[in-house]
């Protein structure tokens, strides 16, 4: 087996509501910064992280405008991981579940996100080195 | 002997369920497995000395390894000399680790 590691992540919490949100793309960053080629299979509500209508906005209670706001848009920080995992060497591949995508009306998304079902899991979790699945509470 | 890595994100505070993985923690050790419970988000909150921290320390005097997610531990604001004994802070590069590796990893 080459030294390249190949690993596969399942998420299935939509952005803005749970940590487990953000400790998902801690782990995928920390992956393809190592240039380790980092698989994501986005399911359920998992499919809005890479939705490109996420958009900043101010913040009135706390007299902030959007700018000053800075509101994190979980679009820009997959667009920056995909960027260092090609700086790295390696890559990330990306695939909503399809069906999820069209129960939500997120089908704006970053441009290298793929539209697929379940069995792309399947098949990554077999050609992978090694798969971890992020269930939703 | 497998290596495990266990990843606990809930709190025993919240989730009667906890015990039921520090439980399966204890029963793969008992097998002969190797295992490392990382503890992250409000998962690290019985990583305090605390009513809830004997269970954690039980499980490292049997020999798994617990770990407590650093950035976690900081954004909760405990400091590692409040953590109960044997349980040691650590990067979350340690899941990347264990993935890279073979270890079967387990989201809880």
């Amino acid at each position: 087996m080459s030294d390249k590691k190949t690993i596969t992540f399942a998420l299935m919490d939509p952005p803005y509501e749970n940590a487990r949100s953000t400790t998902a793309l801690r782990l995928i960053n920390i992956a393809a910064q190592r240039g380790y080629n980092v698989n994501v299979f986005a399911y359920e509500g998992a499919v809005g992280l890479p939705f490109t209508k996420q958009s900043p906005h101010p913040n009135a209670v706390h007299g902030h405008d959007a700018d000053e706001e800075d509101h994190p848009l979980p679009h820009v920080w997959i667009e920056a991981i995909a960027a260092s995992a090609e700086a790295a060497g390696g890559k990330l591949d990306w695939i909503n579940c399809g069906l999820c995508v069209d129960e939500r009306g997120v089908h704006e998304a970053l441009d290298f996100v793929r539209r697929g079902s379940p069995a792309d899991l399947w098949q990554w979790a077999e050609s992978s080195d090694n798969t971890l699945v992020i269930p939703t509470k | 002997m497998a290596k495990y890595l266990l990843i606990e994100s809930r709190d025993p505070f919240d989730s009667n369920d906890v015990a039921n993985f520090y439980e399966m923690a204890s029963g793969l050790i008992r097998e002969g497995n190797e295992v490392t419970l990382f503890l992250v988000q409000n998962g690290v909150l019985p990583a305090r000395r605390s009513g809830a921290s004997p269970p954690l320390t039980s499980l490292t005097r049997r020999g798994a390894e617990v770990l407590a997610d650093d950035f976690s531990l900081r954004e909760r604001g405990i400091t590692e000399d409040r953590l109960a004994e044997g349980i040691q802070p650590s990067a979350l590069d340690i899941v990347v680790d264990h993935l890279a590796n073979g270890s079967k990893v387990i989201w809880h």
